[in-house]
């Protein structure tokens, strides 16, 4: 094969992208990635790695301010806002140097520029519009990822209109933010910015913040935010914008009544949209529903050698979700057997406001709503011996089960590290661990992991601690 | 000192089988000898006899428990001057060790959890692999989880494929699902609503799981070729007649001959009788011929061992016996474990020719079908014969296709000239 001639090109360097091309190495398979702007993709990018070390920048922010509660004193505390960002973008570029390492050590090829579908197993990758290489492939990955989805009369424009993207990068630390959306993205910077001492107002279309989550941590959170001095209107719309220098007034209405707020910077994170463009699907069997590539169990597109992966192909948007995806498309193309389709009530979600939400499964509604029986185990941080040492007595664990089989329905955590927890869940769930398993199990002490013990208990009317 | 009655192995490769029923109760006295109960194992009912003398002080299985693991304790017994305060000191940790019957409900764990504990399904020998949950539903729902088949990491059960055996679906993994035209299609959703015609659901006996798994492997695993060949009959038909005209200690069935004439072919053609494994053919020294006989409960293959030795007449009587035990279930577990070759006749039932599936991990096996009256072409003309249509299922790993139709050569030449089967 000459170096234009690929068993795989994978188009996109994101953590779909990058994880099939290794893993196709791995297997022996020549591979290419096309990547048009940064390794590593919005995730490692402009995503889940820089928000988080903004956010350990807020968590570490929050507790210096609470220095005298741990008998601590500090003065004169403050931050900057250009090295907090700096650190952040740090930490993405040492991330992606190290992907690009990787994908060297993988002997995998890498070609900067847009790819193409070009005809049936080809790829044209260009850059700037001009032409860079013709690739010849025997299956081509679509791993383009997503952007920001935006409104009419709302589009970012970069200065007082956000995306994540410029949220990642502020300028300033608005003093009156307003963040549209309560997903996962817009509660993260709305968390990130009220720690930094912004007065943030988060409006929400449907009836309840973080509307993925189960109800009851919905609510939870809702209070810790309020508490923590944000303003939530839920079931609410925004309306006429209007922009001044450095000012932007909206109209939120809630339950028939509308009022007008002032701003300085708006976040839009009402969701994404698939990256369909330019890909040169148009003649193809590819089916686009909406802005996303329809694919089977096997990320299979309805182009014959033509997958898709990751945010391209639909719900949920997570990164693990693509890294996974990759591995499952690329063994099967390699004609592995024992591949198994993702099953997506095993796949965490985590949200890294503060407290953190973190879960896995079906919610207490969605679990009646197929038709189980239920019980359902609940326990507080405060009852927990390390959370109160740890000063973060806010939080609860929440699980589900179907009160027949004692399978694990779905867990929901609030609180310190539970992004850091809900792996312990995941993995008993993948397992098909049952109450009795999760029971026995021995947990350490002190931990908050002990609280995920108790839950369990508490579903069966064994709690020891509360 | 009481001794405890173990769960017995019938058969080498017997790991658990089903308690029939008791035929002591507690309380009576045993003679050595005796017989204590009846056991089902995979193919055959057996009378399970005592070995010591003493008085059944304790049935610790009931009657009708299925899936005894070997070696579990089943009862106690308690020997001359003992009485029931012995009892105590054997069925006491051992008894409550055992793990599988739900019948021990004298050595049931003292405190009751609230939830039932995980159910721990342990067979001695080989141990299932199943998630806790798996394990949970087949529990639930009776199934066995020896019969279904493992989808997850290293042939692990997991829920789905409980799910799937207990709705009656295959367990096996769904095949390669094509592209959706526009709806992409979700992770397989467990059971549907049931709709279809009202059905009753017999319970799978023993019997019946084995020749399910066992058949289900062989026609998955093993590459079958199929030939087929007509013998003309006449001949044969008019010996037979001769013969059982001279004795009655003896009535010759066209089978017989049939056995005979596989175990001549047999020997002059070894490389049929064989077995594929993965290192090595194996070939049969011996000529031991499984028959297919049908019973109420399913098929079952006694052996006529040594069949290239016995005579038309020892052949036919130790079949007749064979036939009998087998439907009464009670063949001994050697009596229908091994052999080299299979012979399946459904002449009988006036079916003209089929192709059977090989009995693993036999090389091949002959589908016989019914002697009729048919024309055929005999130096240029029309005439009419009585022709049998043998079909021989072969193991292409084993046995290729010439050395197949060599047999079956040779068995029609025994069959069409039956003088040269009497040498």
């Amino acid at each position: 094969m000459s170096d234009t001639s690929f068993d795989i090109v994978v188009i996109g360097g994101g953590p779909g992208g990058y994880v099939a091309a290794i893993r196709a190495a791995q297997l022996g398979l020549k591979v290419a990635v096309v990547e048009r702007e940064h390794l590593g993709g919005i995730c490692l990018n402009w995503g889940c790695i820089p928000t988080k070390a903004l956010l350990r920048t807020a968590e570490v922010f929050r507790n210096m301010k609470h220095a005298d509660s741990f008998g601590l004193s500090a003065q004169g505390i403050g931050f900057d806002l250009a090295k907090v960002v700096a650190r952040s973008r740090g930490v993405a570029g040492q991330l992606k140097a190290g992907v690009t390492h990787l994908l060297k050590k993988n002997k995998v090829a890498v070609f900067d520029g847009q790819g193409k579908l070009a005809g049936k197993g080809k790829v044209a990758v260009s850059k700037d519009g001009k032409p860079v290489a013709d690739l010849a492939a025997r299956h081509i990955i679509l791993a383009t990822g997503a952007r920001a989805r935006t409104m009419p009369g709302f589009e970012p424009d970069g200065k007082l209109v956000w995306t994540y993207k410029e949220a990642l990068v502020p300028d300033v630390a608005p003093k009156r933010l307003l963040v549209i959306g309560s997903g996962a993205i817009g509660i993260e910077f709305a968390s990130f910015f009220n720690a930094l001492g912004s007065e943030v107002t988060v409006v929400e279309m449907l009836d309840r913040v973080l509307p993925v989550e189960d109800e009851e941590i919905s609510a939870f959170a809702r209070k810790s935010f309020e508490k923590q001095g944000m303003k939530i209107f839920t079931s609410a719309a925004v309306k006429g914008l209007t922009k001044s220098a450095s000012e932007v007034k909206v109209t939120i209405e809630a339950f028939g009544k509308s009022q007008e707020i002032t701003v300085d910077r708006v976040i839009l994170a009402i969701g994404i949209v698939g990256n369909v463009e330019g890909l040169g699907l148009e003649g193809t069997k590819v089916v686009v529903d909406r802005t996303h590539v329809v694919v089977n169990q096997w990320l299979e597109t309805g182009e014959p050698g033509v997958y898709a992966i990751g945010d391209l192909a639909g719900p949920p948007w997570l990164a693990h979700k693509a890294s996974h995806e990759a591995v499952i498309c690329v063994e099967k193309i390699a004609g592995l057997p024992h591949v198994h389709p993702l099953d997506v009530t095993l796949i965490p979600g985590c949200t890294y406001c503060h407290p953190q939400v973190a879960s896995v499964g079906l919610s207490e509604a969605k679990a009646k709503e197929k038709g189980h029986a239920v019980k359902i185990g609940r326990f507080p941080f405060i009852g927990n011996g390390k959370a109160i040492a740890l000063g973060e007595t806010e939080g609860m664990v929440k699980t589900v089960f179907d009160a027949k089989t004692g399978e694990l329905l779905g867990a929901h955590m609030i609180g310190a590290e539970v992004t850091e927890l809900i792996q312990g869940y995941m993995v008993a769930k993948t397992l098909e661990t049952t109450e009795a398993d999760l029971m026995n199990a021995v947990f350490p002490h002190p931990t908050l992991s002990e609280m995920m013990h108790e839950s369990v208990l508490d579903a069966f009317g064994r709690a020891i601690h509360f | 000192m009481a001794i405890q009655i173990l769960m017995p192995a019938l058969s080498p490769t017997m790991t658990e089988g089903n308690l029939g029923k008791w035929l002591k109760k507690e309380g009576d006295p045993i003679k050595s000898g005796d017989i204590l109960c009846e056991i089902e194992t995979d193919k055959a009912t057996m009378e399970f006899e005592a070995v010591d003398e003493g008085t059944l002080g304790k049935i610790l299985v009931a009657a009708g428990t299925q899936g005894v693991a070997v070696n579990q304790p089943i009862a106690v017994l308690l020997e001359e001057g003992e009485d029931a305060s012995a009892l105590a000191k054997v069925a006491g940790p051992a008894a409550v060790a055992a793990p599988v019957a739900p019948a021990t409900a004298a050595a049931a764990p003292v405190a009751a959890a609230p939830i039932a504990a995980s159910a721990p399904i342990v067979a001695s020998g080989d141990r299932v692999f199943a998630t806790p949950l798996a394990r949970r539903i087949a529990k639930d729902g009776g199934i066995d989880l020896k019969t279904v088949v493992g989808s997850g990491p290293h042939g692990r059960i997991v829920k789905a494929d409980v799910e799937k055996a207990s709705a009656g679906a295959p367990a096996a993994a769904a095949g390669r699902a094509p592209a959706p035209a526009a709806v992409p299609s979700a992770p397989p959703v467990a059971a549907l609503p049931e709709v279809g015609p009202a059905y009753t659901e017999v319970p799978l006996s023993s019997m019946r799981k084995v020749i399910a798994r066992r058949l289900t492997e062989a026609k998955q695993t093993i590459p079958h070729f199929y030939l087929t060949m007509d013998c003309v009959l006449d001949k044969l038909l008019a010996l037979r007649a001769d013969l059982n005209g001279r004795s009655d200690a003896y009535k010759l069935s066209v089978n017989d001959f049939v056995i005979r004439a596989t175990a001549l072919a047999l020997r002059k053609v070894p490389a049929a009788n064989a077995s594929f494994t993965e290192t090595a053919i194996r070939l049969y020294t011996d000529v031991d011929i499984s028959v297919a006989v049908a019973t109420p409960n399913g098929l079952i293959t006694p052996i006529v061992k040594h069949a290239d030795f016995k005579g038309l007449a020892a052949i036919s009587n130790e079949m007749k016996a064979l036939a009998v035990k087998a439907r009464d279930g009670k063949l001994k577990p050697e009596e229908f474990q091994g052999g080299g070759f299979t012979i399946s006749n459904l002449g009988m039932f006036g079916v003209k020719e089929f192709a059977a599936i090989i009995n693993p991990p036999q090389g091949c096996i002959l589908a016989v079908g019914a002697g009729e009256q048919r024309p055929i072409v005999k130096d240029g003309a029309l005439a009419i014969a009585t022709v049998m249509s043998c079909t021989l299922s072969t193991d292409h790993r084993v046995v290729d296709g010439a050395v197949g139709a060599e047999f079956l050569a040779a068995f029609k030449a025994l069959i069409e000239d039956p003088l040269t089967m009497l040498l």
